[in-house]
């Protein structure tokens, strides 16, 4: 069931990026380019995104199992660390060169496109290096 | 600055960012998880067994959306304009990067925001911030 429901959640999810215009990087970049012709979609689409979680995770707080039963994983951390700024830096900078972040990535990967399945492998190994870097630390 | 109202597309930009909302909302309530990307899908290298399923689930689903959309219309436009060799660093940095901040514009931006998390709104100024900066280089500065 909790499969089921991942699924249709990532469905979901990648329904809502293509409709907000999110899986074309050109258009994520045009909000990016501040100094050029603006774009203010992309405040937009976190504004809307976040009106709806904000309900669910005033509901999710209170709780210690979700509606199926499983654990609540919400993070508590509040530090903000150099992990978390530089790792965020780098994103930022990656981000602006290509347009893409991970979830659009993936949908690109499902629209075929060549440059988006370039992407997600090289994202994918960025990955895999932190993991080995992380394993021996 | 200026805005350009040609290409601003306020109501697609609310309903679709409202459907990713609802999309988090889902596997908050039901499954009890954040709808992270990048947590989701770093989380391939690290996780042990039982947490794996509903990851590839999860990103499944993600891969199959345009598909799905196809099923009923055309996909809207995509223009990639950055050449393979930036894709592939931007890719890379991109990995590393949202998996040593613990998050990108999903987990951060939005499940981060909407419960307030302090992290999640310093992170997101930051990436949003450096990206913004990392375009006007590229653009108004490298390229004039």
């Amino acid at each position: 069931m909790n499969n089921l429901i991942a699924l249709l959640s990532g469905l979901i999810f990648g329904l809502g990026l293509i409709l907000a215009g999110m899986a074309n990087p050109a258009k994520v970049l045009a909000f990016l380019d501040v100094d050029g012709a603006w774009d203010p979609s992309l405040a937009l689409v976190m504004a809307g995104a976040a009106g709806v979680a904000s309900l669910a995770f005033a509901v999710a707080r209170r709780r210690h199992l979700s509606y199926l039963g499983a654990k609540m994983q919400i993070p508590n951390s509040r530090a903000i660390d150099r992990r978390l700024v530089l790792g965020s830096l780098a994103f930022g900078i990656g981000w602006g060169m290509a347009g893409i972040c991970p979830g659009p990535a993936l949908v690109l990967l499902g629209s075929g496109s060549a440059k988006g399945i370039v992407f997600v492998a090289a994202m994918l190994l960025g990955m895999g290096i932190f993991a080995m870097l992380e394993k021996n630390r | 600055m200026f805005i350009n109202w040609s290409q601003f597309t306020p109501w697609s930009a609310l309903i679709g960012g409202g459907i990713i909302g609802l999309a988090a909302t889902l596997l908050i309530l039901l499954n009890g998880r954040i709808a992270g990307i990048s947590g989701i899908v770093g989380g391939l290298f690290t996780a042990g067994r039982g947490d794996v399923g509903w990851r590839i689930a999860f990103v499944s689903g993600l891969v199959a959306a345009p598909l799905v959309w196809q099923f009923f219309q055309e996909l809207p436009l995509i223009r990639i304009d950055a050449s393979y060799a930036i894709l592939t660093v931007a890719g890379l940095i991109v990995g590393i990067g949202t998996r040593y901040g613990s998050g990108c514009t999903s987990g951060h931006g939005v499940c981060g925001i909407s419960r307030g998390s302090p992290r999640s709104v310093a992170a997101t100024l930051i990436f949003v911030g450096v990206g913004m900066l990392t375009v006007y280089i590229i653009r108004h500065v490298l390229q004039s």
